[in-house]
């Protein structure tokens, strides 16, 4: 009879067998950095810091850990998941105020590169002419620049009869068939698809920089810093140098993509080869412009954006008072910028951007 | 409870598993009707789509104007297109996206079936315990119940912080596909364990058999067929499970991150995604017939055997 069970005993030993090979402990101690979303140019200079042997030069053996949704980064360093975490100033300070042990190191990108498009066929220009119009935004905290230009404008985003907010998903498609009048986009990403994009009968370019209006957010002074470095508070009151080693490494490789941002375009498509090699390309100079110059040296935050962005999102709620002391610390990121200084052009004054030629389908 | 249960359930299952043995299906035959339904599907989907196209998107059915443009090339791309994303590659100068699609699912398959084997060992192990105690199977299936009714984004990305917390990283995906495994597994075992025959039953009664020798001579052999019927839904369980893991666990080199990039540039080329959903069905196909081969081989021979 126990014959009759050997298929069954085999499968459990073979299920066995699978499920404890791979408990292999990882032992090797590392510097762990959590991107706010999968791998791609938004990134660069982290992946130019591991490729070119920057962190292995500062004696750190750093992990990148790739972001997606659901992934909040705040969340993964705060529970001890990662020393370093990237994200946007919004979902930063309110985790703060939530109790997360976090503080702001360093703030990579000095200017937002969040814009609203619209057709240059519709004219509308500014934001005071959405009046009236349907709207998109993106959900989750970043839909707050635009609201709070909107308001600016004498405009109630609340208010229907005002204007139309559409809740927009992480495609362009509802803006290219013209179902709103105005699309949410970064620079890097959305509004490269736009141009990108491929007719029904294969026409291409169907649209160019020519059909489109491009509304700044920095301009209405409503932007909100984005790419920062952000890390664990206990583990920085431990690890000082070890952080500081971590940003002038980075620093290094955001300073490398500057100048060579071909190579930095193909590290991130190696790590990543569902990704578009024109798209990348493209991303890459945009994030080049949204970093470039830094005018107190790259990774110091610009204390009035600070500011600016401290009192747009306490006005919209998403966080209830100023950040308490000590959510953000320029003296690290200072070190690490002094580190490097005599070496490197941290500032990259005399930077101009490439123009990335558009490609079919961002391929 | 086992025995109150199959008091109410006269040898139910052995009736199925004698009379019924798996039909002898011959291969050339399932192939062909497999062949015909994907013809079918084929001349449905390009029909829709030249009859949309006819009608210039738009249909009047009694006043009403229906808007057909769900059928045009960017919402439901030509068959044709779609095997065509296949051989190109998805980067300029990479491979074709087929292979990459390939190494993905390889990776995905390795998550999942690690996820399928600690699942199954679980939802195993937890019939038998409810099978042998009414108190506990009591006590706990409705937490069983409750843990499927939890959506397993929910709590996806929490495993993942768990698992990296205690260093285990790697084991966060197949935790994920596990939790969908582990529920038809508990709930098919333990209808198989408490189904068995009355009469057999009280054979082993009679002969003074332990628990330990009624749960190992009958109560799994019965179980068998169930515990197949389990794993076949487990089996597709565990891809999902597979693919929805990856996304919170940040994974680049599986179904999820193709998945998830092609819908993100999904206007800029439909057909990869479509692709890529051909390809995680693939993977759920390949593994469930797997089970169900499987099962054809344990289960008749246990067949042939009683006859």
């Amino acid at each position: 009879m126990l014959r009759k069970l050997t298929p069954v005993l085999l499968l459990v030993v073979v299920v066995l067998a699978l499920a404890v090979a791979p408990v292999a402990a990882q032992d090797a101690p590392t510097v762990r950095v959590q991107l706010k979303w999968v791998t791609q140019a938004q990134f660069a200079g982290f992946y130019a810091a591991l490729n070119e042997g920057y962190y292995e030069e500062a004696g750190l053996n750093v992990e990148i850990l790739p972001g997606g949704p659901d992934i909040g980064p705040q969340q993964v360093v705060a529970s001890g998941g990662a020393e370093f975490g990237i994200d946007w100033i919004g979902s930063f300070l309110a985790a703060r105020e939530g109790g997360a042990n976090v503080v702001h190191v360093a703030q990579i990108y000095q200017r937002s590169g969040m814009r609203e498009v619209t057709w240059a066929d519709s004219g509308l220009t500014t934001v005071a002419d959405l009046q009236g119009k349907v709207v998109g935004v993106w959900g989750f905290g970043n839909e707050i620049p635009l609201k709070a230009a909107l308001v600016k404008n004498g405009i109630d985003p609340d208010n229907a009869d005002d204007v139309t907010i559409f809740n927009q998903p992480f495609d362009m498609n509802a803006f290219l068939n013209r179902e709103v009048d105005a699309a949410a986009a970064m620079t890097y990403n959305e509004l490269a698809q736009v141009l990108e994009y491929v007719g029904e009968d294969g026409t291409f370019p169907v649209y160019t920089l020519e059909d489109l209006n491009v509304i700044d957010l920095n301009a209405e002074g409503t932007a909100l810093l984005e790419d920062l470095i952000f890390a664990n508070g206990d583990w920085l009151a431990e690890n000082e140098e070890a952080a500081t080693a971590f940003l002038a490494a980075s620093f290094k490789g955001w300073i490398f993509c500057r100048d060579n941002s071909q190579t930095c375009v193909d590290y991130v498509l190696e790590s990543g080869s569902t990704l578009g090699a024109g798209h990348q390309a493209w991303m890459m100079n945009e994030v080049n412009k949204l970093i470039w110059p830094s005018p107190a040296g790259i990774g110091i935050v610009d204390e009035a954006l600070w500011a600016q962005s401290v009192e747009i999102l306490t006005n919209y709620g998403i966080i209830k008072e100023a950040p308490t002391e000590g959510a953000y610390r320029v003296d690290l990121a200072q070190a690490a910028v002094d580190s490097i200084s005599a070496d490197v052009d941290v500032v990259g004054e005399d930077w101009e951007a490439i123009e990335v030629a558009i490609t079919a389908n961002g391929e | 409870m086992a025995e109150t249960l199959s008091d109410n359930n006269p040898s139910l299952a052995a009736v199925v598993r004698v009379d019924n043995p798996p039909p002898d299906r011959s291969t050339l035959k399932t192939v062909l009707t497999m062949l015909v339904l994907v013809i079918l599907i084929a001349l449905v989907w390009e029909g829709a789509k030249s009859f949309a196209r006819a009608q210039e998107y738009k249909l009047n059915l009694f006043g009403s104007e229906i808007d057909l443009s769900i059928f045009n090339n960017t919402k439901l791309p030509h068959l044709g297109d779609i095997a065509r994303a296949f051989g190109e590659p998805a980067q300029r100068n990479g491979p074709p996206l087929y292979q990459t699609l390939i190494n993905y699912s390889l990776f995905t398959f390795s998550e999942a079936l690690l996820g399928f084997g600690i699942g199954s060992i679980l939802g195993f192990l937890l019939a038998i315990i409810f099978a042998h105690s009414s108190l506990l199977q009591r006590g706990l299936l409705p937490y069983v119940v409750a843990s499927q009714t939890i959506p397993i984004l929910a709590i996806a990305p929490m495993v993942v912080i768990w698992m990296r917390n205690i260093g285990q990283s790697s084991l966060a995906v197949p935790v994920i596909a596990a939790y969908l495994t582990f529920f038809p597994v508990t709930i098919y075992t333990l209808r198989g364990l408490t189904s068995v025959p009355q009469t057999s039953l009280e054979l082993m009664h009679s002969y003074a058999a332990t628990r330990w020798q009624i749960l190992w001579k009958l109560r799994i052999p019965n179980a068998l067929p169930h515990i197949f019927t389990a794993f076949k839904i487990s089996a597709t369980a565990s891809v999902v499970g597979a693919v929805i893991g990856e996304l919170p666990s940040g994974i680049q080199n599986g179904l999820g991150i193709a998945l998830l990039n092609f819908t993100q540039f999904y206007n800029q080329s439909p057909p990869r995604l479509w692709a890529a959903i051909v390809a995680a069905a693939l993977l759920g196909i390949i593994f469930f017939v797997s089970m169900s081969l499987l099962e054809r081989l344990v289960v008749r021979w246990q067949v042939k055997e009683s006859d």
